[in-house]
């Protein structure tokens, strides 16, 4: 069974008098241990299409199914509990928590583990911050790290309830060609180790390090390529 | 729920903003330190005015001559003359539920001991009236019922009059002049200190009734008798009983109004505690608007907050905070602030009734229950007025909660 499938996926906002249709029918199916970029033009639907993935929002219409479990039909609570079970998020603009250390910041997702499945919150962040090459910037605040560490700070974070699946949106958005390469690498890298990955960008390179690659416009996929 | 994590969070922020942390705590120190500094002060006096109608002595009831009038006119109270050694005796006799009776004759004098001389208030009690005022005699000793019958020529000191007239020396045996009378001085009262009017009880001199009716007074009309109830539960009973008594002494028909009235120390207690009571619901209820305008604050600053800190709670619900995670997460912190504010509150108050204490020479009650009560209610305020702001919090939309600017 694929780890993440969509059906006729539809998602419409209302702004104003106008219906805005974000996403019109979008069918995908997502394997484990998949490294895919959505492409597109702004306008084209990728962030809705990643919101809707990451349980932050909900389609209007169609079927999201997310390792067995129907999304749409879920309560804003269950969103949450899932958003921190299974699913890591990577931000264009990082999201740190200013004026707060690195691990503290790793460890952010575990205040909100009720299930209490990472055992040794402390020890655990210090693991995924050296897996992202981090380990001697543990009590560094994001103001003292560069837009790359600050990135792999998240990265880490993301990380750290041993998620399911990791969303990033843009994550070189805000980087140089150098440290877009170095980020890019460590999702290569997770992915070799295991980890599915679904990536927004708009940028062809950065599309082109990953496995498969689908484009969408006006709300539809138009290409879907193993690369 | 991660209690300790959450507090620790909570902390952190208001750290962060230490400058208008403490602003927005100012408030709610105001209004409890206000609340605390007036109670301590108010129970303070209370217990103060307490302690000196209980130093008059606690079973006591006072006969007093009056409330009869001419033609409608009302003299009030000690205005008219209308008691006698006759009534005293009638009550000492008759009443079942009274221990001591003093007839209690009132006269000013200039009195004389050597070179020195004084003006001050001579009464004329009878033996039994250290026993009725818990007053014993510091020096010497009191004079006797012998001395009563006799019309003897003795009197008993107050401390002050004492110090003034035998500055250094003991008076036991000497003679003074009262007016024109010659006394021999066999005793010395103890201290009593101030009444709660404000003037000095020891200022005094005591004589037997007889000697000061007849020597120095009209001979006929006296001015108050003290009674001593046998207990003081059985105070208001005795007073039906002393009523009774000298309406038949008086030969009052059933329909005339009392020519006397008969004061117990339970009704000044009251009286007393009564203004003291209000004066303190007063000032508390402007401590309570104070506290009110304090919650307001914490409301404002919270919502400030809230938006401020718009971004945190978008990363915080996209990595899995739930909404009542976040609920908690600010009314915490509202409660922490409030709370704060309320120990500081709680310090500054008893301070500052320390000072006011001082001050106007009161005495302090820091009672615990309150100290505890404003410390909860302060909390509560926290939590009442930071719940609009958290719940606010808890419903942004986590995806443009992540994008604001």
């Amino acid at each position: 069974m694929a780890l993440i499938e969509l059906k006729n996926l539809t998602k419409t906002y209302r702004m104003g008098d106008i219906d805005v249709h974000a996403l019109r029918g979008v069918d995908m199916k997502v394997e484990e241990r998949e490294f895919l970029a959505i492409t597109g033009a702004s306008g084209s639907g990728k962030s809705t299409m990643l919101n809707i993935l990451g349980c932050l929002d909900l389609p209007s219409g169609g079927e999201y199914v997310l390792g067995g479990i129907q999304v749409s039909g879920l309560s804003k609570r269950e969103l949450a509990d899932i958003r921190n079970e299974k699913i890591g998020f990577v931000f264009q603009g990082f999201n740190l928590l200013p004026r707060t250390s690195a691990l503290e910041n790793v460890e952010l997702p575990l205040l909100y583990d009720r299930a209490g499945r990472i055992k040794n919150p402390a020890g655990k962040a210090v693991e995924v911050l050296t897996r992202v090459g981090l380990g001697d910037r543990l009590h560094h605040e994001p103001n003292k790290l560069s837009g790359g560490e600050q990135q792999r700070v998240a990265i880490a974070r993301a990380l750290i309830n041993e998620p399911s699946i990791l969303l990033a949106d843009e994550p070189t958005g805000n980087l140089d060609t150098t440290t877009s390469m170095e980020v890019i690498e460590i999702f290569r890298d997770l992915n070799r180790q295991g980890m599915t990955i679904i990536l927004v960008t708009h940028e062809p390179d950065i599309a082109h390090q990953a496995r498969r690659a689908i484009e969408l416009r006006d709300g539809r996929i138009i290409k879907d390529e193993v690369l | 729920m991660k209690w300790k994590s959450l507090i620790k969070v909570a902390l952190k922020s208001i750290m962060k903003n230490r400058m208008r942390s403490f602003l927005t705590m100012l408030g709610i120190i105001i209004g409890v330190a206000s609340v605390i500094a007036l109670i301590s002060v108010g129970k303070g006096t209370q217990a103060d005015i307490s302690g000196k109608i209980q130093s008059m002595g606690t079973n006591l009831l006072m006969v007093m001559p009056g409330a009869s009038g001419f033609g409608g006119v009302s003299r009030g109270a000690g205005s008219w003359h209308t008691l006698t050694l006759a009534d005293a005796e009638k009550i000492e006799k008759e009443a079942t539920l009274v221990t001591q009776v003093s007839p209690v004759v009132r006269e000013s004098a200039q009195v004389i001991a050597g070179r020195n001389n004084w003006f001050t208030s001579v009464q004329g009690v009878t033996a039994n009236y250290t026993i009725i005022r818990s007053w014993p005699v510091d020096r010497g000793a009191f004079f006797t019922d012998r001395d009563v019958k006799t019309m003897a020529k003795v009197a008993v000191l107050g401390a002050t009059v004492a110090d003034t007239l035998f500055p250094g020396q003991d008076p036991i045996g000497a003679r003074i002049r009262v007016g024109n009378v010659p006394f021999t001085v066999v005793g010395v009262l103890s201290k009593k200190g101030q009444n709660m009017m404000g003037s000095d009880q020891d200022d005094i001199i005591l004589a037997p009734s007889t000697t000061v009716l007849f020597r120095l007074g009209d001979g006929k009309w006296i001015n108050s008798i003290t009674v001593s109830a046998v207990s003081e539960r059985e105070t208001d009973a005795a007073r039906s009983e002393v009523e009774a008594i000298m309406r038949r002494s008086h030969r009052l028909a059933g329909s005339e109004d009392n020519n006397f009235s008969i004061r117990t120390q339970t009704e000044l207690n009251e009286m007393a505690t009564s203004v003291t009571r209000m004066m303190t619901l007063l000032l508390s209820a402007v401590a309570g608007v104070s506290l009110l305008v304090g919650g307001i604050g914490i409301m404002n600053i919270m919502l400030v907050s809230v938006t401020e800190r718009t971004r945190e709670i978008g990363i915080r619900l996209a990595i899995g905070a739930r909404e009542a995670d976040v609920l908690v997460q600010f009314l915490i912190e509202a409660a922490i602030i409030s709370l704060m504010g309320g120990l500081l509150g709680i310090l500054l108050g008893l301070v500052t009734a320390g000072v006011i204490g001082r001050a106007i020479s009161a005495s302090i009650v820091v009672d615990p229950l309150t100290i505890t009560i404003s410390f909860l209610f302060s909390g509560i305020i926290g939590i009442f007025f930071g719940f609009y702001p958290a719940k606010k919090a808890a419903a942004l939309n986590p995806i443009e909660a992540l994008h604001y600017e």
